[in-house]
Parts: structure tokens; C-alpha cells; sequence
């Protein structure tokens, strides 16, 4: 990765034009309150817009509405304990979260991991991640209005994602799958030929979601041209995933960092060049395509053996003092975990850098001057589950 | 051409309509409770206690070693030892729980229990249908209700049941045929009886693990 | 102009039967207040029961598009389930804001529902089946219609709520930029009927030339304004894609989001109400009212009022089809639809029915037809191409990283 010469921040303020016409006449602005019950906020999410007739003049996000103490909890609970607790961070994507954590543990404690675990890993994390994009999708048009057609249509692809889940780790969403070291359990008989069927029955349901939507008139005129998001301000706020690719910013951890084995599948990363809620859905529609090649491949190779390093057992773990950051790309973003052991089975800080929490930080520039309608659609957009921007 | 689009969608929502008519895949509504979808094997809800045999009292696995409720990560196992004992699932006398409740109201289904227990005695149950008027004490199950047999256990994880059921019945073979060795009469010889007399059978202290 | 053969046979005419041997029973001073109840009962009857029928189609159509079924747990195929929203709503409590001003708010729905039913008084069901046969029929409709729009915003003032306020300014600015392209749609209907009375204008639709009937919509200048007035009815009854005031995803309920129970219902009632209105004042004017598809003996022996239900369950089935794809325009692209495309190809319409009524009519039309066409077809694909230009809207490809 080439180094970033970081260009000087612009200015975060509103610009010049508004500014003037909502201080010269304040009583025309309205203050509304976005949330936190809102069918489109995402979950307990709150803006404080202030708009002058239909546009927006100032944002404010209020959040903090589903904070539960995980990162306090944590530093009670035992390593393994803490798992489970990981798949609630992101309650759409827990296996992610779980290898997250874990591939932050194996860091700290230098825990190998058996090649058929790195395969099953990756393959789970891939299907995540289309059951994270396919969700986002539905969830932006249901916001745009197209009354849950869309949503039911993506949701009909989860459920056989989720079957597959539960099959493997035992349950839909709360996976807890991954261990210091591996996984945790094998998968059954006939699950890969599963999985390779899931994978080939996917493309199709592709195609018809983007014969839906791609070329609708509609669709188009609601997003393109609303929220872009500058390449400079990606830069510079620490965006990361969907949405700074779609601002053209080449970083995909997986390319990055190289974790796990995904050196060895060949997958592209789509780039888009706008950086408006069209590039991002578009973008996120693409990765899905990428998904389901690294998923074939993956299927293919998967090569028997153990699934969890044969020095590793369940109780009774103490890594040496030490800290570490271990971070993935999830389908949000970089989710990473920074963990200090002070040598007790407990970890002494353990810190989750939530890709939601920092892709938010930029909305009230993506918003300005735009409708109290396009509020929701960019929102909807920058992709944010509460469980994971709160804690 | 401005609506060419839109008629795309249109044609794809009428074919959908019409499929929904004719084609399983497009009708993915399943009418619970009349019809069920198929119980996946690996599926998990809360945890039960496993006995084996007909009676419940007897014949429960679990040897209170607490191991479940230090591991549990919301707490929510209580577990009281009893102060006499009964043979466990491989005949080893061993303490048995006077109390054990699990709080169902916290229990987050993560399964650590499950992976920590020595003694395969708490595996995960599927039943999900557990609604009760009191939020309390009805959530909070205790030791009888928390029990259920092995043949049940069989029925729904038939792998799993079957796998832990061959690795108990080796445990039991090896501690018969300890049994065994240890009660059989010894051959004459000096080595053999300075053996025999060390390994005279004595009353077996039953210590946890 | 061939009128067909019809007998007014005695099915068809059965209400109207019954209705004139009422009236004979009936002291003569009464008479003309008899008939007045006589009509309207009948009105106040099937309407409603066509709205509970609606919204369970609609539900279940919409379920179907979505690949799950729709309600199926009251009553046979779920078809009682309005009897049990409607029993829900009657016992929920009626919550008003104690900011709200009472008056208006308790009124908004009332007058929405009335102005709804009163525009049902000019449109012919079957033949010889109309409440009243105004003069000015058509101008009444729209002139009622517009009291729908008033009671909106009544209702969104009275709120005092602030996302009540935003859908109510919505709801205006959306209604009056379509009032006047529905309007203008009407307009060469008229123009080729000669009257503004409904009666006539179905009358003037009711001939067959063998089996071809001589329906407005078989024209160039009927193709091109029954499309823009099934656009702008829908924009009227605000159902998707033009549903922005009850934005149910931004602003929740728009409007009516602090009315609840009763008036609610009255509130979804009057919408449906102001949606089969509209949609039997298209079949009106270019639909042909009540009469059958083909002359043939098989289509013409049907009675007349099954014909307009027909074809009114037919533009029903079209609105929940459109319901269930498209996502909703946001506000500015609804206003810049109304007054850059449809009112443009509006006022186009009528001086193309102007150049209709003047040209020659050769034996098959043609002529007249390839003239017309080419005259509307030209200005609407320019139209189009200059809304899409000046946005920019392209079909996007992407690049991948090396």
C-alpha cells in the first residue's frame, strides 16, 4: 500500500449560502427530530435535523440509545466468554465479528490456525457478507418507498444464507462460531454441497434485483447525485469498506492486510467514482458478485484436516502481557479490536473500532442542502447498525 | 426513453405475481403452525440436563463440578452441590446437584456450557415454544424441568447423541474392565501378590475432578 | 355510427326497474325525495364494501408480488379481514393532541369523506344508472375533488406536529401541480363529445363500428390522455410512486400521523373513496363507461354496471401492481414531472384532438392516425430526453482496482 499524503481537512461547516439565509430569518427554520422511533433510522438512531422549508440546514445525530457496556463487560468475562457477547456488535454480521475478535486473540497469544478453520472461516465471512449487502439493499429501497418488494425479494435469499448458518454453527444470527485457534465445529455432512448449491443459485437473484432496479428511472433520480461523498473527506474522516470504495478509494483490508488466506483467491475490488448513494449501492452490488467468486473458490479448495489448533482448549486461557489491534474487513468496514492482556484471564482494555460509528461521523456533510427525504436514503446508505455504533 | 425502466420492474413484479401461483420457490410462506419447516440438526436454543435411563433423579449425568456456571458468560446457571452421592454416568460415585437452575431470561444460547462440560451431562434442547404468564419464576427452570432423557437427546441431534453416547460407552467398558481387573483373583506369584495386596479393592473415594 | 342493437333487457336495467317501482309506492310529494334516497343508498353500500374488498386485494396482491401470501386467517382466503380492521379501528382509543385545534381536526376527516362520496353523483355505473345528470357533469367532479385537497391540509394544520405540517405542505404543492394536468387530460374527451355531462360522453362511446367499440382510448389523442390521467389520478389519491405526503418512510404518516381509530379509517376510506372516483371518471371519459369491449352478442348481453366494475377492478389491480414496484419520487422530481413532462404533453394532447376533429376521417383512419401519432410521439421522446439530460442520469459502469 502506497503511503497517503494527507491533504489539509476542508472545512466542516455549512456553507456560506445557508448559513446566511437560515441566520438572516431564523424563525423560518424547523427543528425536527429524526428518531429515535423511526421506520427508517435503522434502530434507535436520532438526528436532530434543522431545515429550512425541505432542505436540510444542520444535522445532529443522537445516538447512544442501545449502549449496553459491552467494552466494560468485557473486561469481566474471560476471553471465550467475550465471544458471544461479539456477536452482538454487529447483530446482522456475528461471524465477522467473531473472526474480528479471534484473529485479534490469535495475534496477541500467537495461536495458528489449521488451514481447513482458515477456509471455513472464509467462507463464512463471505456469506456474511452477502447476507449483509443483499439486507442493505433491500432495506434502502423499502426506505425509498418501493413498499418491501425489493426487501422481501433480498430476504428470500438470506433465509437460505441462514439455513446454512444454523446448520453449521447452530443458530441464525447469534453464531459464536469462531475460537482462539479455529472454529469450533466441523461442518456436517452434505453442508459444503449445500453451500456450493446456495452459491450457485445466488447470480440469479442478482440479475433479477438489478433487472428490478438498476435501470429504474426512479431509482436513479432518487440517488444519483445525493450524499457524495468526496474522495478528500473519505480520506480524512477514516471511512472505510462500501463506502470508500465508492468514492474511489482503493483500501480493501483483505488486499491490505492480507489476513487469513485470502491471498490465494483472485477477486477484484470494485471502485466507483461518484461517491453518491447510487455508487454505493451499485458498489456494494458488485462486491456481492466478488463474494460468490471467492466463495466457489473456496468451496473448491476446502482441504480436510482439524479445525482447531490441537494446543488450544476452552478453559483456562491466559495470553502472555502484550496488546494487539486486530482488524477485518467486514461488510461495514474495518471492524477492528484492540486488546491489552495484563496476563489474567481477562483482558485489561478491549476496545472495538465500530466501522458504523466512524462512517457516521460524516453525516451531516453528506446531508447539507439536500431534502428531509434524502436524509433517509443516505442514511440508509452509509450502511449503520446500532448495535455496533453504540455498544 | 423515459419509463423503460419503470416497465422493466412492472414486467418483473408481474412475473413474480404469477410464479408465486405455480412455483415453490416463490411462495416461501410457511404456515406455522400448521406446517413446520424441517428441524435442522445443529440447531440451538437452552440448554437441558441429560439422563440417562427411565428415572430423571437417578440417572442424571451432571456431577456438579460447577465448571458451566464459572464459564457461563451472563451468569445465569445456579448450581448447589448435594451433600451425599450417586453414581455418575460411568458408574463413579460422585456428588450430584441439589439445586440447578438456569435464569432462561438471561441465558443468551452461546453454548460455552455445553463445550465446557466434562461429562456431557447439559447439551442445547430446540424447543423454543416456552411462553408462561410469570416473568420470573416461570423463566427460571429448574433442575426437574431442565432434565430430559437420552432417548430425547437422540431425537434431536442423532449425530451428536450417537458420537457422545460411543465415547460414554468406552468410558464405561474401561472402568468395568478396571473394575474388573481389580476384583479378579490374582496369580500366586510375589510381585503379583505385594500387587494384589496393594491393589486390594478398598472403598473408592468418589473426588470430583 | 352504428348504435348496436341492444335490448335494454331486463337484467341490466334491473335497479332501474326497482327503483321506479319503489318510487310508484310512494305519496307523490315525496316522490322526489324518495329518489334522491333510493340513489344514494346504493352509493353508500357498494362503495364502501368495494373498499374493503380493495384493501384485502391489495394486501394479498401485494403479498403475492412479494412471494408470501398475503392475510389468510379470517374467514375463507382471508376475506373477512375487513370486518376485522374495521372492528379494531372502532375500538381503538381516539387519541387527539391537546395542542390540536379541535374543531378542524375532528372535521378534516369528515369533510374528506363527503367530498369523496359527492363526486360519485355525476358518473353513470350502468346504463341509464347515474345519481344526477348535470349539465356541467365533469366540472363538478373536479370542482368537488378539489375540496379533498382542502380537508388534506386541514387535517395537517389542526396536528400542530411537525411532521404533520411537512406532509400537509407536501400534500398541497403535490395535489394542485396535478389538479391541472388531470384537468387538461380531460379536456379532449370533452372536446370530442361535445358536452361536459359524463351521460352524454359515455353515450358518444357506446356505438360499435362491427365489433370495434368507440372508445376514446382507441385514438392517438385517447392513448396519450388516458396516460396522463392515469398519472395525475394517481397523483391525486396519493398512492405510490407519488405517495411523498404519507411518505410512510421519512415522515411517517404524513398528515394524518396523530389521528388514530376511527378517524384514521375514515381517512383511509376517503383515499380509496378519491381513488375509485378518479378511476371511474377514466373510464368514463375514455374507457367507454359501461359498455362491453366487443360487439359481439356474448361481451354485450353482460349487464352494464358488471362492465364498469370490471374495468374499475381492472384500474385497481393496475394501482397495486405500481404500488408494489416502484419506490416513490422524491418531492422536487414530482413537481418537475407535473410541470416540465406531463403539462406539456398535456396542452400537446389538445391541439393534437384538435388536428383529430379536422382531418379527414379516411375509411381506415389512417391518415389521421399516422398524422396524430407522429405529432405526439416526437415532442414526448425530446421531453423525455431533456428531463434525463439536464440530471445527468446515466446508466453507470465501474472500474476495478488493479
Amino acid at each position: 500500500m502506497s503511503t497517503i499524503t494527507l491533504p489539509t481537512p476542508p472545512v466542516l461547516n455549512p456553507p456560506a449560502s445557508l448559513e446566511a439565509s437560515a441566520s438572516e430569518n431564523p424563525e423560518r427554520l424547523l427543528e425536527l427530530s429524526l428518531g429515535p422511533q423511526h421506520p427508517s433510522t435503522h434502530g434507535v438512531f436520532r438526528m436532530n435535523v434543522v431545515l429550512d422549508g425541505e432542505r436540510v440546514v444542520r444535522l445532529k445525530p443522537v445516538f447512544g440509545y442501545l449502549h449496553r457496556n459491552h467494552e466494560k463487560i468485557a473486561e469481566n468475562e474471560t476471553y471465550l466468554g467475550n465471544m458471544p457477547y461479539t456477536d452482538r456488535l454487529d447483530y446482522i454480521c456475528s461471524l465477522t465479528n467473531n473472526w474480528a475478535y479471534a484473529l485479534a486473540v490469535e495475534k496477541l497469544a500467537g495461536i495458528p490456525v489449521p488451514e481447513r478453520a482458515e477456509y471455513l472461516r472464509v467462507i463464512t465471512a463471505e456469506l456474511t457478507r452477502l447476507l449483509n449487502h443483499a439486507a442493505l439493499v433491500g432495506f434502502l429501497l423499502q426506505d425509498m418507498g418501493a413498499s418491501g418488494t425489493p426487501l422481501m425479494y433480498a430476504f428470500r435469499e438470506r433465509e437460505k444464507i441462514l439455513d446454512l448458518f444454523e446448520a453449521l454453527t447452530g443458530a441464525r444470527m447469534m453464531c459464536n462460531y469462531m475460537r482462539f485457534g479455529g472454529c469450533r465445529v466441523d461442518a456436517p455432512a452434505g453442508w459444503l454441497d449445500q453451500a456450493r448449491k446456495v452459491v450457485a443459485d445466488f447470480p440469479k437473484f442478482l440479475d433479477e434485483f438489478e433487472k428490478l432496479l438498476v435501470s429504474n428511472e426512479i431509482l436513479m433520480e432518487r440517488t444519483q447525485g445525493v450524499g457524495v461523498l468526496s474522495r478528500e473527506l473519505a480520506i480524512s474522516s477514516a471511512i472505510s469498506g462500501p463506502m470508500a470504495r465508492a468514492s474511489g478509494l482503493n483500501y480493501d483490508i483483505r488486499k491490505v492486510d492480507c489476513y487469513g488466506i485470502y491471498p490465494r483467491f483472485s477477486f477484484r475490488v470494485p471502485l466507483g467514482s461518484h461517491g453518491d448513494v447510487y455508487d454505493r449501492y451499485m458498489i456494494r452490488i458488485l462486491e456481492m458478485r466478488e463474494s460468490l467468486k471467492i466463495l466457489e473458490q473456496a468451496l473448491r479448495d476446502i482441504p480436510e484436516g482439524p479445525i482447531l489448533d490441537p494446543k488450544s482448549k476452552p478453559r483456562g486461557f491466559r495470553p502472555k502481557p502484550g496488546e494487539c489491534y486486530g482488524r477485518i474487513e467486514a461488510p461495514k468496514g474495518e471492524l477492528g479490536f484492540y486488546l491489552i492482556s495484563d496476563g489474567s484471564p481477562n483482558p485489561y482494555r478491549y476496545r472495538v473500532r465500530p466501522p458504523s460509528l466512524i462512517n457516521l461521523t460524516v453525516l451531516e456533510d453528506l446531508c447539507l442542502g439536500h431534502n428531509v427525504a434524502d436524509v433517509v436514503v443516505i442514511l440508509g446508505s452509509v450502511d449503520i447498525v446500532l448495535g455496533e455504533v453504540d455498544r | 426513453m423515459i419509463g423503460t425502466g419503470i416497465l422493466k420492474g412492472l414486467a418483473e413484479t408481474a412475473r413474480n405475481f404469477f410464479l408465486s401461483y405455480v412455483s415453490k420457490d416463490r411462495l416461501t410462506t410457511v404456515q406455522y403452525p400448521e406446517q413446520r419447516l424441517p428441524q435442522i440438526e445443529a440447531a440451538r436454543n437452552f440448554p437441558f440436563l441429560v439422563y440417562d435411563g427411565a428415572e430423571w433423579d437417578a440417572g442424571m449425568r451432571c456431577v456438579a463440578c460447577q465448571i458451566c456456571e464459572k464459564e457461563c458468560p451472563p451468569k445465569c446457571i445456579f448450581i448447589e452441590k448435594s451433600k451425599d452421592k450417586k453414581p455418575d454416568a460411568v458408574g463413579k460415585p460422585q456428588f450430584y446437584p441439589a439445586r440447578f437452575d438456569i435464569d432462561i431470561s438471561v441465558c443468551m444460547s452461546c453454548q460455552i456450557c455445553v463445550e465446557v462440560c466434562p461429562f456431557d451431562a447439559i447439551k442445547m434442547d430446540v424447543e423454543f415454544d416456552l411462553p408462561t404468564d410469570d416473568r420470573f419464576a416461570g423463566l427460571m427452570l429448574d433442575r426437574h424441568k431442565l432434565s430430559k432423557s437420552n432417548e430425547y437427546y437422540h431425537e434431536i441431534h442423532p449425530t451428536e447423541a450417537t458420537a457422545v453416547d460411543t465415547a460414554l460407552d468406552a468410558e464405561r467398558a474401561k472402568a468395568a474392565a478396571a473394575k474388573a481387573a481389580a476384583a479378579a483373583p490374582k496369580p500366586a506369584s510375589p510381585a503379583a501378590t505385594a500387587a494384589s495386596a496393594a491393589s486390594t479393592p478398598k472403598p473408592t473415594e468418589g473426588e470430583s475432578k | 355510427m352504428i348504435v348496436a342493437a341492444v335490448n335494454a333487457g331486463s337484467v341490466d336495467q334491473v335497479f332501474v326497474l326497482a327503483k321506479h317501482a319503489l318510487l310508484a309506492r310512494t305519496p307523490d310529494a315525496l316522490q322526489p325525495l324518495a329518489s334522491a334516497i333510493i340513489s344514494i343508498i346504493p352509493l353508500l353500500v357498494v362503495f364502501p364494501s368495494l373498499f374493503a374488498i380493495t384493501t384485502v386485494l391489495e394486501r394479498k396482491g401485494l403479498g403475492r408480488m412479494q412471494n408470501r401470501l398475503g392475510p389468510n386467517r379470517v374467514g375463507p382466503f382471508g376475506l373477512l379481514q375487513p370486518a376485522a380492521d374495521g372492528i379494531k379501528a372502532l375500538i381503538k382509543e381516539d387519541v387527539v393532541p391537546a395542542a390540536a385545534d379541535q374543531l378542524v381536526h375532528f372535521f378534516a376527516p369528515v369533510i374528506f369523506v363527503a367530498a369523496a362520496f359527492v363526486a360519485y353523483a355525476v358518473l353513470p355505473i350502468g346504463r341509464n344508472m347515474v345519481i344526477v345528470n348535470l349539465n356541467a357533469g365533469v366540472l363538478f367532479f373536479f370542482a368537488v375533488g378539489s375540496v379533498v385537497e382542502l380537508s388534506v391540509f386541514m387535517a395537517g394544520w389542526s396536528s400542530r406536529s411537525k411532521y404533520s405540517l411537512l406532509g400537509a405542505m407536501r400534500a398541497i404543492a403535490q395535489m394542485i401541480s396535478y389538479e391541472v394536468p388531470l384537468v387538461l387530460a380531460s379536456v379532449p374527451a370533452i372536446m370530442q363529445a361535445g358536452s361536459l355531462s359524463t351521460v352524454d360522453i359515455v353515450n358518444a362511446q357506446a356505438g360499435y363500428t362491427g365489433i370495434w367499440p368507440h372508445w376514446y382510448l382507441f385514438t392517438p389523442w385517447g392513448i396519450v390522455g388516458f396516460g396522463l390521467f392515469l398519472i395525475a389520478a394517481t397523483a391525486e389519491s396519493n398512492r405510490s410512486p407519488f405517495d411523498l405526503p404519507e411518505g410512510e418512510s421519512e415522515i411517517i404518516a404524513g398528515y394524518f400521523i396523530e389521528y388514530s381509530g376511527f378517524k384514521f379509517a375514515l381517512f383511509f376510506l376517503a383515499e380509496y373513496l378519491g381513488m375509485f372516483a378518479t378511476s371511474a371518471l377514466g373510464i368514463t371519459l375514455f374507457l367507454g363507461g359501461w359498455s362491453a369491449p366487443l360487439g359481439i352478442s356474448l361481451f354485450t348481453v353482460v349487464p352494464s354496471y358488471i362492465w364498469f366494475f370490471a374495468k374499475l377492478l381492472g384500474f385497481i389491480c393496475f394501482f397495486i401492481w405500481i404500488r408494489g414496484t416502484l419506490p416513490r419520487l422524491r418531492m422536487d422530481q414530482l413537481m418537475g414531472f407535473a410541470w416540465k413532462f406531463i403539462l406539456p404533453m398535456a396542452l400537446l394532447n389538445i391541439f393534437v384532438t384538435g388536428l383529430w376533429r379536422f382531418l379527414p376521417a379516411s375509411p381506415l383512419n389512417s391518415i389521421r392516425w399516422i398524422v396524430c401519432a407522429a405529432v405526439l410521439a416526437a415532442p414526448c421522446v425530446v421531453l423525455s430526453m431533456s428531463l434525463k439530460q439536464k440530471k445527468k442520469l446515466l446508466i453507470r459502469t465501474y472500474h476495478f482496482a488493479e
